[in-house]
């Protein structure tokens, strides 16, 4: 069973089982994309601990049960209790409702909502450090309003130490999670549909 | 003339016309490339696109996440029509506000459907359109996924079962709508919708 599996509760046999056996090379490259972004055999500037954190805060703001628990243990194991309590307190701080933001002005300016705020206490973005609350900035952006996207929004990261490559696995592994989130959750509510 | 007149450099409104994209980081230059970059753009023809010789920056993560979309849209064994999973992607694309990823993914679904007017009326109107119970089904069910608390409910698998599907149809509705929610905030945020630069294949 991957990760997949154990969260959405698709046993061996099971007639889900069977179901992810029908896209077996999106069964299979799931699980990869969750190795290679979570515990990859060269992290670069990137740390394992530090991509727990950022999970562990995607998974949080998203709020489905499995997926929270499981990269809270993750970030436990991978950064120890302090840094897991200061990212819990993270989500508290800023948990909002998406997807929000504003188009390039024109007629679909109507639609446009205000992007949630993040705003983290200072005795959490201290426990957290620069690095992280940069990163963090840029992955609630990401899950709630990626419509306000700019070229401005890389300056703060880049400002915290984050070079070309990190940034792109940092994006790649919030949208990932965007993915992996949804995807337990659907197939849940599928199982437990017949 | 009006303002209205003028054409934006970036693309303000949800179109099924080809535009462009322009990279907010730098991507890697041809001549960079290893072997690994290489074979994780898996198609050589990718090298021509600032937007996967950005991707290639983490060239496994890269390879994993295009096998995986090529597993969900592109492969024929039974399952939801072409078609239905283009049109997840494309109501995904409309919710999040993907210009970009919704040009290429309405364009897509139409094609498949031959159903241009309706496809139009998603991107006009937007998810809360009425394009027939089976299409309004996979919009509604996209749209509960995407949302931030999720509101995905049995009653979503229940009312696409009623427009014929099965269990295999159903996930890839699911896997379709969840991916785009990956597509969509790589496109969105690592660069523009440009009106200036040609098609550059950057397909999703």
């Amino acid at each position: 069973m991957d990760v997949i599996d154990t969260l959405a509760g698709i046993a061996p046999g099971s007639r889900m089982d069977a179901v992810r056996d029908g896209r077996k090379v999106a069964r299979t490259h799931a699980q990869k994309s969750y190795d290679v972004l979570l515990t990859p055999a060269a992290p670069g500037d990137f740390s394992i601990a530090e991509r727990f954190a950022v999970a562990a805060y995607v998974a949080g703001l998203h709020r489905a049960a499995p997926t929270v628990a499981h990269y809270a243990a993750g970030l436990r194991e991978h950064g120890g209790e302090v840094l897991a309590g200061a990212v819990a307190a993270a989500v508290a701080q800023t948990v909002a409702e998406g997807p929000k933001g504003a188009y390039p002005p024109g007629p679909l300016s109507v639609e446009d909502t205000p992007a949630p705020p993040f705003a983290l206490s200072p005795e959490v973005a201290a426990a957290l450090g620069p690095k992280l609350v940069a990163a963090l900035a840029h992955t609630h952006y990401l899950v709630f309003h990626p419509r306000d996207a700019a070229a401005s929004r890389f300056v703060p990261l880049k400002e915290a130490g984050w070079t070309e490559d990190g940034i792109v696995s940092l994006s790649q592994l919030v949208s990932f999670l965007a993915f992996q989130i949804r995807v337990i959750a659907g197939l849940s509510v599928l199982a437990a549909t017949p | 003339m009006p303002d209205t007149a003028v054409p934006s450099p970036v693309p303000n409104v949800f179109t099924r016309a080809q535009i462009g994209w322009v990279p907010f980081v730098e991507p890697l230059s041809e001549a960079e490339l290893t072997p690994h970059h290489i074979a994780a753009l898996i198609d050589a023809a990718r090298a021509k696109s600032e937007y996967f010789r950005l991707l290639a920056r983490d060239p496994d993560a890269l390879e994993h996440r295009t096998r995986t979309d090529k597993d969900i849209f592109y492969n024929p064994e039974a399952g939801a029509p072409r078609a239905d999973r283009e049109l997840a992607a494309a109501a995904v694309s409309r919710f999040n506000g993907c210009i970009y990823c919704c040009s290429v993914h309405a364009r897509f679904a139409a094609t498949y459907a031959k159903r241009e007017a309706d496809v139009d009326k998603l991107l006009a109107e937007g998810v809360g359109t009425d394009i027939g119970e089976r299409w309004n089904a996979i919009v509604a069910a996209s749209v509960a996924l995407t949302a931030i608390p999720m509101t995905f409910g049995p009653e979503h698998v229940t009312r696409l079962r009623a427009t014929g599907m099965d269990d295999l149809a159903i996930s890839d509705i699911i896997q379709a709508a969840s991916f785009f929610n990956w597509a969509n905030r790589l496109m969105l945020s690592l660069g523009e919708a440009s009106a200036d630069r040609p098609p550059n294949g950057a397909a999703r």
